[in-house]
C-alpha cells in the first residue's frame, strides 16, 4: 500500500455504504444485553443470571436480580442496585454518538474522521471495560464486616471474561450479542479503510 | 446304620425341597414379578413421570398426587379437611372455605376425583371432588394445585355421584345417596316412602369467570344414587345415574335393598332441563346453602349464603328424565369412548348389562315403557340393553376403557380385573388385585380419547402387601400394564387416605402452566407489605395486627412488645421471595391453631390470643436457607394492664 493512499482523504462509494451499515448497526445495540453473567448450582437448575445491557441490568428470569441480591447478603456484598450505577446512564449517549458520528463519517467520505471514530471507539471500549472490572473488584472486595458468611481469604469478584468458582457457584462472564455487534461494527469500519486503499491502488 | 440316616436325611431334604417349591409356586400365584416390570416402572432420578395420577383421600378429605409409573407421592391436596402441615383451613384467608350451612367443617369424605374436560379429553385445568358427608363439591385449580371453590349442595344427603363433568365442564353433577325429607322436615324415619326424596343437581361452570353455581336441581324418588358419568358425542346431552334401593328401605338395607332383581340407571337429558329452566317451569325452593371461592385479586376466601334453588320436577317437563331397569344394586355407570354404550356395574349383578344409547333413544320413540314412577317413566328392559358381560368376576363394581375396544371392569367380591371387548361381550383376560378392589382408573379412560397404557387398581386392603404397621395399614393402588394383550401387574404402591377413584392425565398438560411463585406486585392481600421499610404493628383497641414480611433469613419486625394477655393478635406475613420453591413457615409457641406455610409472594395471616404474661418465640418452619436455623423473633407479652408501649423493630 501506497503511503498516498493511506494518508488520502476521499473514501469511495462502496467503503462509504459500509460505514453507514456499520453505523446503523449499532441501534440494535439497544436491544440486546452487551454482557452475561450466568451463576451455575446445582439448586438453580433452571439457571440464575445478570444481563447487563447499555442502560439497565436485568436477571435472566424475572426475579434473578433480587435472588441474586438475597444470595449475596450471605457473603456482605453490596446491593446490585442499576440505579446506583452512572455508566447506565452514559453509555446509551456514547452509542447515540457514535452513531452520528459515523452516519456522519459516511456523509463527510472523509477516512481520517473514520480513523478518529475507530480510535474513540477502542479507547472507550478499553476504558468500558476497564470500568466494569472495577466495578467487579469493588462488589467482589467491598463485604460488610457483619456478613453471615465469611471464608478467610476469600473474595466474589466475577472474572471479565470466562468461569470462576465462588463457592459453591461457577460464575461464567460473557460479552453478549449487543457486544459482539460493537464489534462487528469497528471490524467493518476497518474492512471499509481497507477496501477504499485496496481500490485506489489498483 | 450310618446309610440310613444318609437316606433319612436326603428323603428329609427332598420333602423339604418339594415344600420349598409349594412355596414357591404359591407366592407366583400372589403376583410375583417376573419379567422387565422393574425396568417399566423406573423413573430415574432427576427424571419425570409420563403422567400424573390424582386420588381421593376417602376419609382424609384430600387429593393424593402421585406420579405413574413410579407411584412416587408429590403432594396432598387440602380440600374438605383442615391441614396444620400447610394451615389450611386455620389461616385467616382460607379459614371461610370450610364454611357451610351447618357452621364450620374442618372435614369430609372425598370420593371421586374428576378432571375437567374439553371436547370430552381431560384438559388439565381443573380437578373436582365430592364431599360425601356434608354435600359439597370443590373445584381445585391445575395451576396451583389449590382448592379455590368450595360450593355446598342443598336438599342433599350423602353426595356420592358427584362431580362428574359434561363433555365440556358445561355443568358438573352431584346427587344425593342418602334420600331426605326435601326439604328437610321432622318427621318420623318409618314415613321414608311417603316423605324422602332425592336430588340430581346441576352446578353450572362459568366458562370466563370459572365460577360454579348450583343452575338447577330436579327432585327425584327416593332412591340411593350411587354414581354418574355424562355422556358423549352422541350422547352428549345426557347425564347418567346409578340407583339401588329402588326398594326405599329406611332400616338394614344390606337386606331390604337387595331384593329387587334390577334397580335403575336415570339418564337425564340435561339440554331438556335447561330448556324448561328457561321455560319457567322450575319451582324455586328455599335452601341455605354456602359457595366458598378465592377472591381472584386478594388471594383471600370468601364465603357467600345462598338462600334459593331452582327445582325441576319430572312431573312437569316430560322427555327429561327416564329410568333404565339394570341388575342389581348398580355401582358404577360408565360411558364408553363412542358415547354409544352405558355401562353399569351391577355389585349384586351376575352379569354387566350394557345399555345402548341408540336403543334408548329408539325406545323412547317408541314409547316402550314399562310404567313410570314419579313421572319418570321407565323403559323395557330388552329394548335399552345392547348386551350382558356373562361370568364378569363377583360384585362388578366401575368399568373404564382403553380406547382400543376393550373395557375393564373391577370385582370387588372375587377381587379382580376383568378385560371384555366391547360388541361381542366376551371376557378375554382377568387378573387378580390384592386385594379387594373398588374402583380402577385408566388415564383418560373415561373420557372420549383414553390415553391408555396402565389401568390402576384402587384397593380397599393391604393385609400382607406391605410391612405391618399395627391394626391400621395403608391402602393402596396397583399398577397394571394393559399395552400387551394379557394385563401385566408392574407395581403396588401405598396411597393416603382411601383411594375411592382416581383421575390420571399426561403431565405434560399440567405441568407446562405450572405456577412457580406469585408475583409480589399482584399480590392484592389488603394486609400485605411488598418491603421490609413498611413492616409494622398497628394496635385496634385489643386487636394487634402485625405486618410482617419473610424473606431469607429474617422476619421484620422481629422484636416485638406491647402485647397484652387478651388481645387477639393477627400475624399478617408476606413472602418477599420471588423465586421457585422457597416458602417460609411461620409459628409462635403456644398458637391454638397452626403454623402457617407462606409462599412466595403471598400473605398468610395467622390468628394467635396470648393467655400468659411471658416471651414467645417464632420461628420459620420450613427450612429456606443456610441460616433458616436464625429465622426467628420474639413477642413480650404483658399483663392485660400493662403499660408498655407497642413498639417493634429489626436489627436494633
Amino acid at each position: 500500500m501506497h503511503p498516498s493512499n493511506v494518508l488520502r482523504t476521499m473514501m469511495n462509494t462502496k467503503s462509504r455504504i459500509i460505514v453507514a451499515i456499520a453505523s446503523l448497526l449499532l441501534i440494535l445495540t439497544f436491544f440486546f444485553p452487551l454482557w452475561t453473567i450466568d451463576l451455575n448450582a446445582p439448586q438453580y437448575p433452571e439457571g440464575l443470571g445478570i444481563r447487563i445491557w447499555l442502560d439497565q441490568i436485568s436477571g435472566l428470569k424475572p426475579n434473578d436480580l433480587q435472588s441474586i441480591n438475597g444470595l449475596n447478603h450471605y457473603i456482605g456484598m453490596k446491593v446490585i442496585d442499576p440505579e446506583s450505577i452512572p455508566e447506565l446512564k452514559i453509555m446509551p449517549y456514547l452509542i447515540v454518538f457514535m452513531i452520528v458520528f459515523g452516519l456522519f463519517n459516511a456523509y463527510m467520505k472523509n477516512r481520517k474522521l473514520v480513523y478518529l471514530w475507530l480510535i474513540l471507539f477502542v479507547i472507550l471500549g478499553a476504558i468500558g471495560m476497564y470500568d466494569f472490572y472495577m466495578w467487579e473488584y469493588e462488589y467482589g472486595h467491598q463485604l460488610n464486616p457483619d456478613a453471615p458468611i465469611k471464608v478467610p481469604g476469600m473474595t466474589y469478584q466475577p472474572p471479565l471474561i470466562g468461569s470462576k468458582q465462588l463457592l459453591n457457584i461457577t460464575a461464567v462472564s460473557l460479552p453478549s450479542i449487543a457486544a459482539i455487534i460493537i464489534f462487528i461494527s469497528i471490524f467493518l469500519n476497518i474492512l471499509a479503510l481497507f477496501l477504499d486503499s485496496k481500490k485506489v491502488k489498483t | 446304620m450310618k446309610t440310613i440316616s444318609k437316606k433319612m436325611l436326603l428323603s428329609a431334604f427332598g420333602i423339604l425341597f418339594l415344600f420349598a417349591l409349594i412355596y414357591a409356586g404359591c407366592n407366583q400365584s400372589k403376583g410375583t414379578l417376573t419379567g422387565n416390570e422393574a425396568e417399566q416402572v423406573y423413573v430415574a432420578p432427576g427424571t419425570y413421570d409420563e403422567f400424573y395420577l390424582f386420588t381421593s383421600g376417602g376419609f382424609s378429605g384430600q387429593i393424593g398426587v402421585y406420579g405413574l409409573p413410579s407411584g412416587r407421592h408429590f403432594k396432598t391436596i387440602s380440600v374438605f379437611s383442615q391441614n396444620p402441615e400447610t394451615g389450611y383451613g386455620y389461616s385467616e384467608e382460607t379459614k371461610a372455605m370450610l364454611n357451610t350451612s351447618y357452621g364450620f367443617i374442618p372435614w369430609d369424605d372425598s370420593h371421586h376425583p374428576e378432571l375437567s374436560m374439553t371436547d370430552g379429553v381431560p384438559d388439565g385445568r381443573f380437578i373436582f371432588i365430592n364431599g360425601n358427608n356434608t354435600p359439597r363439591v370443590a373445584k381445585i385449580d391445575l395451576r396451583e394445585f389449590e382448592t379455590t371453590e368450595i360450593i355446598e349442595i342443598p336438599n342433599s344427603a350423602g353426595n356420592h355421584a358427584s362431580p362428574f363433568v359434561t363433555e365440556n365442564t358445561e355443568y358438573i353433577v352431584a346427587s344425593t345417596r342418602f334420600s331426605v325429607p326435601v326439604p328437610q322436615n321432622d318427621v318420623p324415619i318409618s314415613s321414608y316412602k311417603e316423605n324422602f326424596k332425592g336430588t340430581i343437581s346441576f352446578i353450572k361452570l362459568d366458562p370466563k369467570t370459572e365460577k360454579m353455581n348450583l343452575e338447577f336441581q330436579i327432585i327425584v324418588p327416593g332412591f340411593n344414587y350411587d354414581l354418574a358419568h355424562a355422556g358423549k358425542g352422541p350422547s352428549h346431552d345426557w347425564a347418567f345415574f346409578t340407583s339401588y334401593n329402588s326398594e326405599q328401605a329406611n332400616t338394614l338395607l344390606e337386606i331390604n335393598a337387595s331384593k329387587n332383581d334390577k334397580d335403575f340407571v336415570a339418564a337425564v337429558n340435561w339440554k331438556k332441563a335447561e330448556q324448561y329452566l328457561k321455560e319457567g317451569k322450575a319451582k324455586t325452593y328455599n335452601a341455605e346453602y354456602y359457595r366458598n371461592y378465592v377472591d381472584h385479586k386478594t388471594q383471600i376466601a370468601v364465603s357467600e349464603k345462598n338462600n334459593q334453588v331452582k327445582v325441576l320436577d319430572p312431573k312437569d317437563c316430560p322427555g327429561m328424565m327416564y329410568y333404565l331397569p339394570t341388575p342389581k344394586s348398580p355401582h358404577g355407570v360408565d360411558v364408553d369412548p363412542s358415547g354409544e354404550y352405558i355401562v353399569a356395574g351391577g355389585k349384586l349383578a351376575t352379569v354387566i348389562p350394557v345399555h345402548s344409547f341408540t336403543k334408548m333413544i329408539k325406545a323412547i320413540e317408541e314409547k316402550q315403557f314399562d310404567g313410570e314412577i314419579s313421572g319418570i317413566p321407565i323403559l323395557k328392559y330388552d329394548a335399552v340393553v345392547a348386551g350382558e358381560v356373562k361370568d364378569p368376576g363377583l360384585g362388578p363394581l366401575h368399568t373404564e376403557f382403553d380406547g382400543n375396544g376393550y373395557a375393564y371392569t373391577s370385582a370387588f367380591i372375587s377381587s379382580e380385573i376383568v378385560k371384555w371387548k366391547i360388541g361381542t361381550w366376551e371376557v378375554v383376560d382377568r387378573i387378580p388385585t390384592y386385594y379387594s378392589i373398588g374402583h380402577l382408573c385408566i388415564p383418560g379412560g373415561d373420557s372420549k380419547k383414553p390415553f391408555g397404557k396402565y389401568v390402576i387398581a384402587l384397593n380397599k386392603i393391604t393385609k400382607d402387601r406391605y410391612l405391618p404397621t399395627g391394626p391400621e395399614l395403608t391402602q393402596s393402588a396397583q399398577l397394571i400394564d394393559i399395552t400387551g394383550e394379557k394385563m401385566k401387574l408392574l407395581l403396588d404402591f401405598p396411597t393416603v387416605g382411601e383411594p375411592h377413584y382416581a383421575q390420571s392425565i399426561p403431565a405434560d398438560l399440567i405441568m407446562k402452566n405450572s405456577v412457580k411463585f406469585y408475583k409480589i406486585e399482584e399480590n392484592g392481600n389488603p394486609y400485605a407489605v411488598k418491603g421490609e421499610k413498611d413492616s409494622r404493628v398497628e394496635r385496634k383497641g385489643n386487636e394487634v395486627h402485625i405486618f410482617m414480611t419473610a424473606a431469607r433469613s429474617h422476619f421484620s419486625p422481629d422484636n416485638i412488645e406491647g402485647i397484652k394477655v387478651g388481645d387477639a393478635v393477627y400475624f399478617h406475613i408476606t413472602n418477599l421471595e420471588q423465586d421457585w420453591d422457597v416458602p417460609h413457615g411461620f409459628a409462635v409457641k403456644g398458637m391454638n391453631n397452626s403454623e402457617i406455610l407462606i409462599m412466595p409472594g403471598a400473605t398468610r395471616t395467622i390468628k394467635w390470643e396470648p393467655k400468659q404474661t411471658g416471651i414467645y418465640p417464632f420461628y420459620c418452619s420450613d427450612f429456606c436457607s443456610a441460616l433458616h436455623q436464625e429465622m426467628q423473633g420474639y413477642v413480650r407479652v404483658s399483663p392485660s394492664n400493662s403499660n408498655v408501649p407497642l413498639a417493634f423493630s429489626l436489627g436494633k
